[in-house]
């Protein structure tokens, strides 16, 4: 891709579409793990479509982020020859899948900052991610209902089903905050004006999802920062590794393969 | 096996604006907002519609095979209930 920005802009888009394009892709792969396992027929399939919307995100992401790096690798490459520590994803989506309680959680606290994310990169003056953005953002948009419509019944089902929920709140909420954390891509891709301003998404996050817990009857777990051990994207949980043994295990054993 | 205690609903799809409400299949879901996700994830997931409904089964009333003699057979012989059973008289050009 021909583009009018300069070495440092263009490394700098390039990683940020990476962190873009893996928190995507690892979420996408473990929500795929639900299929044939998912609570009902119903259910299973919409949790397939999640994972597939979001690795269709991904590789969108991957395609634009081979064309600025211009090294002719493709998405395939970035997706599976591509080593844990070279991974830019949040912890949160490398967790694995849990109980459905968690999944669906989860799902809500992703999805709600996949939205207001596109929401925002739709007005990027990067065009091709703000096309990407435009068109996803209709899918975040439904991720979030479906899995906001399920944490308000959940949590206003049977003790049992609002226990879970609670649990899921509970172990999930210190994983938020890294959602929020502005990387070092960001925040030059934000000083050059190429994305706007990303500060409004924690707190509009923070807005809706309180709104969404208070109807659910689940409180809000008191911790108000990251107490994580990384903020920076570039260390990983255990999990990432194991997910990504599986997932690349094909075409690393078979590389090239076409079927 | 009884493998689930949600409610049975019927799901009804329309194609292009225009177009009938056509049914195209139930499923199980535990009120009328996850009646709706759940038809449009599981049948408009390969652009199938533009619109869906759904309602309860059990709202629905069918007739039975039963009925199906008084109901459906005198029906069967009254050809004079088609249009074309009729002719057109000659001088009038735009009758349809």
């Amino acid at each position: 891709m021909k583009n009018n920005y300069d070495e440092l802009v263009s490394k700098n888009i390039y990683d940020y579409l990476l962190q873009l394009g893996d928190d995507r892709l690892i979420l996408g792969h473990r929500v795929s793990e639900w299929c044939g396992h998912a609570p009902i027929l119903e259910e299973d399939i919409a949790l397939a479509n999640i994972s597939l919307d979001l690795i269709g995100q991904s590789s969108f992401i991957y395609k634009i982020a081979c064309e600025i790096e211009a090294k002719n690798r493709t998405e395939d490459d970035l997706a599976f020859y591509r080593a844990p520590n070279n991974f830019k994803c949040i912890e949160i989506v490398e967790l694995p899948k849990g109980d459905f309680a968690f999944t669906i959680v989860r799902q809500l606290f992703f999805s709600l900052f996949n939205d207001l994310t596109l929401n925002l990169l739709s007005n990027s003056h990067f065009i091709p991610l703000a096309e990407i953005s435009l068109k996803a953002v209709k899918e975040s948009a439904y991720h979030t209902r479906h899995s906001k419509e399920w944490i308000k019944r959940l949590g206003n089902g049977t003790e049992e089903s609002h226990r879970k929920i609670q649990i899921a709140v509970d172990e999930l909420w210190k994983y938020t905050f890294q959602m929020f954390e502005e990387s070092q891509s960001e925040k030059l891709l934000i000083e050059k004006g190429i994305i706007s301003d990303t500060k409004s998404i924690k707190s509009d996050w923070l807005k809706v999802i309180e709104i969404i817990l208070t109807e659910a009857n689940i409180k809000i777990p008191e911790v108000t920062e990251n107490h994580l051990f990384t903020r920076t994207r570039n260390f990983h949980t255990e999990h990432l590794s194991h997910l990504l043994a599986e997932m690349q295990s094909v075409p690393r054993s078979y590389p090239n393969l076409k079927w | 096996m009884n493998d689930t205690e949600l409610e049975l609903w019927e799901v009804f799809a329309q194609k292009e604006i225009g177009a009938p409400h056509e049914h195209c299949g139930s499923l199980h879901a535990s009120d009328a907002e996850m009646a709706l996700q759940n038809a449009r994830d599981v049948y408009c997931r390969r652009n199938e519609a533009i619109n869906i409904w759904v309602v309860q089964s059990k709202f629905i009333t069918s007739s039975t095979p039963d009925d199906s003699p008084m109901m459906f057979d005198p029906a069967k012989d009254k050809i004079y209930r088609h249009p074309q059973f009729y002719t057109s008289p000659k001088k009038i050009k735009n009758l349809f």
